[in-house]
């Protein structure tokens, strides 16, 4: 095998040795990384921060454990936003074993604020249903959600009393691994109006793009580079401006074998054309 | 008749949910929902059916000792302990079997989490290997796509705050934003259309590979 | 700022506890109510709803700047008695009453506007209103006439094949004509078949489209007596699949070869069906991998996986976001239109390849409204007679419903 098939034909294993190495070094030295704030990411940014303190935000936890390490930075960082703003939360999910992720990451945040449950936030766990739930919600939210997750009837939480449906909602921030974005924007945004953010993973983000662009979301923060610019922007940099740093190198890695791949293939294609000159 | 029956209740649920679309009025506005209910219902039940073709599977081979039997009995061992692990939990919770402390969440927590982020993260390694193969620029069609993907993937994470990523940067939003956009939409008005045509033949009757 | 003031102070106070204590603060000045109130049956719907609409009080952002939120009263008649039913926040200039007992009586509404030190205003004026159901939602015209365009060009196409018997042309899709080369190579080389549909419901059209395929396939896999294994998400998508390829099986002709078991359940768990589908791959080492359906972030960990084994592989699925993947990693992709398309274009069913033929006529239309659109929309932009106005209603048209 000449040395340009050896670049044309890296052995997968390798790749992934090296895609590795790239991934742990950073995390391990804790080797910060620069942080671009998306134009999309920004807009996410600028719509929570301009709702006055008071005004409900509904939290949708659309993930499960498997983008935790791409979602949850996410959610810590615009749950930090919220409390630091005075909003008050209300947590929910589509996803059922995304309950139990979302009720970790809503306690741990809400430790770092002085901020008290069914005050200043609640958690209203699941139903099954998706975009049933979300026409019904837009009605009557104890249609669906009479109580919350622990079995507490809404009503006897003070900052519940005056929330019933959308109109009384400043925002959804929804967090997705899924298709359930879309459904949000089609139902709640579609037929109710509210105001959505969304934080997505990255395989996701390209699907949510068009909602954006006609409007229908008003802000997009698109995996760990959306999380890590959210970070940037609450200035309370955490582990996606870290886990950022290995995704840059791991993209400059992959560029690398593009690069070497290409050069291989290009040599190989002029080596083989010379060798047909030759044999005409 | 074996045939007749499922194509006539295709058909009608098919046409009785165009006409609820269109008409809010009682009682076609019910329909859909009484609809829903009875799928929920019957995918609850179906569950019962997945479990059955695994257990038995399953069971089978430990009891053939086929090759990698011992796998079938670690599966059938975790499925019974975390059914088992559910049911207490749930009994204990007062149907809320996912509270922290219960067996269930030990199993979510220690199992479900780590085993899922890593079948997830297998994603990066598998998108490298991926991309190194499939980005050669052959043609130019080909070379087109390698160079956008090549800028959008630097323009995402910038590991210099300089104007050459800042343009990196800029552009790839603009990529994002319109060029991709635009295919992605053609694509799915394509599929748009395509599903409309599957839903009318499946509605009609002229396709039914699937009601074998 | 309202809306802010009017949130902090609907967590303290519900709206029972508002009225008694109103007397106590007859000191302050009162807020301007909300003025110009008009109750109308909500349109498009099944009844028992009353829309109000009003303009915002004096006082509301400008004034007083007092203001925090509205009440809304309701009552049989003009001359009450006014029950509380709502409360609004500041700036809104609108409540939906969906609690109306009863359809064609009429109901009177007043609104009054409250400060955050609970000093409600005068009562607006009353107005009144009856709800009525529907029977036709005047904002899906935009539905109907396309739907029924679409579903005549189909009809039209349908019935010259079927009447005039006209031969019509269909493009090559690589991917299904690949189908058959992909199924033999498998059988030389002594290597099962694996179908994988996705981690879709029945209810997905892209599931539906995957089990018309993977009867083909089934009917090739019975000729050719290679084993089709098929792991499964959904226990109802793997009864439809049995019965398919069982179906494939005794219409080739070799009922006896059909083994239920290899058409099994899996797990409903995204990722731990990725898991168990690449390791069925690692064990089994098929010849041939079909990935039919819907699929999310598994796509590639499946493609990869499937690819590192040597089989080769055709994907298919509606999920744009994963068509890049499966490109990249697959021999061929069936790319959404291309896989609804697979069963007409592997039966070579005239009325089948009618529809298709009804998809193209529709996309011309498709095709001539978004020029339509885009021209009046550029000639809007640069104000250029009423374009702006015409772009600007068939957008809304659209959006409607």
């Amino acid at each position: 095998m000449s040395i340009w098939e050896r670049l044309s034909k890296i052995d997968r294993r390798i790749i992934y040795l090296l895609l590795a190495l790239v991934i742990i070094i950073p995390i391990v030295f804790r080797i910060p990384s620069t942080v671009a704030v998306s134009e999309s990411a920004q807009m996410a940014y600028d719509v929570l921060d301009g709702l006055p303190a008071g005004t409900p935000v509904l939290f949708s936890t659309d993930f499960d454990p498997a983008s935790m390490p791409e979602l949850r930075p996410m959610m810590t960082a615009v749950l930090r936003h919220a409390f630091k703003k005075k909003l008050k939360v209300i947590m929910m999910g589509h996803w059922p074993t995304g309950i139990p992720l979302s009720t970790i990451i809503l306690e741990e945040v809400a430790q770092e604020f002085d901020v008290e449950y069914g005050v200043d936030y609640i958690n209203i766990g699941y139903r099954p249903g998706a975009g049933l739930v979300m026409i019904q919600m837009g009605r009557e939210i104890r249609s669906v959600f009479d109580i919350d997750i622990t079995g507490e009837p809404l009503d006897s939480f003070p900052m519940m009393k005056p929330i019933h449906n959308y109109s009384d909602i400043g925002l959804v921030a929804c967090f997705e691994a899924g298709d359930m974005g879309e459904i949000w924007a089609r139902y709640a945004w579609g037929r109710f109006g509210v105001r959505i953010i969304m934080g997505t993973t990255a395989v996701v983000t390209p699907d949510i793009y068009p909602y954006l662009g006609s409007r229908q979301i008003e802000g997009l923060i698109g995996g760990m580079a959306g999380a890590a610019a959210y970070e940037k922007l609450i200035e309370h940099p955490d582990k996606a401006m870290i886990r950022m740093s290995s995704q840059a190198w791991a993209h400059i890695l992959i560029v690398l074998f593009i690069v070497i791949g290409n050069i291989g293939f290009f040599m190989m294609r002029r080596i083989e054309r010379i060798k047909k000159k030759r044999t005409e | 008749m074996r045939r007749q029956i499922p194509l006539l209740l295709t058909f009608l649920t098919g046409v009785a949910i165009i006409i609820a679309f269109f008409i809010p009025h009682r009682p076609f506005n019910e329909v859909q929902d009484i609809l829903i209910d009875w799928a929920i219902i019957i995918t609850g039940f179906a569950l019962l059916l997945g479990v059955h073709s695994l257990l038995r599977k399953h069971i089978t081979h430990i009891q053939r000792k086929d090759s990698g039997w011992g796998f079938s009995l670690i599966l059938t061992f975790f499925f019974i302990g975390v059914f088992v692990a559910g049911i207490i939990s749930a009994f204990q919770y007062k149907g809320y079997s996912l509270t922290p402390g219960s067996s269930l969440y030990f199993v979510y927590d220690y199992m479900v989490i780590p085993l899922s982020a890593t079948m997830f993260a297998l994603l990066a390694f598998f998108i490298a290997s991926a991309a190194y193969r499939a980005f050669r620029a052959r043609r130019l069609n080909a070379t087109l796509l390698l160079v956008a993907a090549v800028i959008v993937m630097l323009g995402r994470v910038p590991i210099a705050e300089n104007a050459f990523f800042k343009f990196l940067t800029r552009f790839s939003d603009w990529f994002m934003f319109i060029p991709q956009m635009a295919a992605k939409r053609g694509i799915w008005i394509g599929i748009a259309l395509g599903a409309f045509a599957m839903s009318l033949r499946i509605i009609l009757g002229i396709e039914r590979t699937y009601l074998q | 700022m309202n809306v802010l003031l009017a949130f902090l102070f609907l967590i303290q106070q519900s709206p029972d506890s508002l009225q008694s204590d109103t007397t106590k603060v007859i000191e302050v000045v009162r807020p301007a109510p909300p003025t110009d109130v008009i109750a109308m049956d909500t349109p498009n719907d099944e009844g028992e709803s009353i829309a109000l609409q009003w303009t915002i009080s004096k006082d509301d952002g400008d004034g007083l700047n007092s203001v925090i939120l509205y009440n809304v009263f309701r009552a049989p008649s003009k001359e009450g008695p006014f029950d509380y039913i709502g409360t609004v926040g500041a700036g809104r200039t609108g409540y939906d009453d969906q609690d109306v007992e009863k359809d064609k009586v009429t109901y009177y509404y007043k609104v009054k506007s409250q400060t955050k030190d609970k000093v409600e205003s005068e009562a607006s004026n009353v107005a009144s209103a009856q709800s009525f159901p529907q029977w036709f939602h005047h904002g899906r015209w935009n539905y109907l006439i396309f739907g029924v365009l679409f579903t005549f060009f189909f009809a039209f196409y349908l019935s010259r094949a079927k009447v005039k018997g006209t031969k019509l042309f269909i493009r090559k899709i690589a991917g299904l004509d690949a189908v058959e080369e992909a199924v033999g190579r498998s059988t030389e080389m002594g290597k099962p078949v694996l179908f994988c549909p996705g981690i879709g419901y029945l209810y997905h059209i892209a599931t539906i489209a995957a089990l018309t395929i993977l009867g083909k396939i089934a009917k090739k896999t019975a000729e050719y007596e290679t084993r089709l294994i098929m792991p499964n998400y959904d226990p109802l998508v793997m009864t439809a699949a049995q019965e398919i390829v069982k179906q494939s099986y005794t219409e080739a002709g070799r009922p006896d070869n059909f083994n239920e078991k290899d058409i099994f359940y899996l797990t409903q768990d995204q990722f731990g069906f990725a898991a168990g589908v690449d390791g069925i791959m690692i064990r089994e080492k098929p010849g041939a991998i079909f990935l039919q359906g819907v699929f999310y972030a598994e796509s590639l960990i499946l493609a990869e996986t499937g690819h590192s084994v040597g089989a080769i592989q055709i994907a298919g699925t509606d999920r744009v976001t994963q068509l890049p993947f499966f490109i990249s990693a697959c021999d061929y992709t069936l790319i959404g239109e291309e896989m609804f398309a697979a069963s007409s274009y592997l039966s070579r069913d005239p009325v089948m390849l009618g529809t298709i033929k009804g998809e193209d006529t529709s996309k011309v239309v498709i095709i001539a409204v978004i020029i339509i659109g885009t021209i009046m929309g550029i000639l809007g932009g640069l104000n250029i007679g009423p374009f702006g106005t015409w772009f600007l209603n068939l957008v809304n048209w659209f959006t409607r419903g």
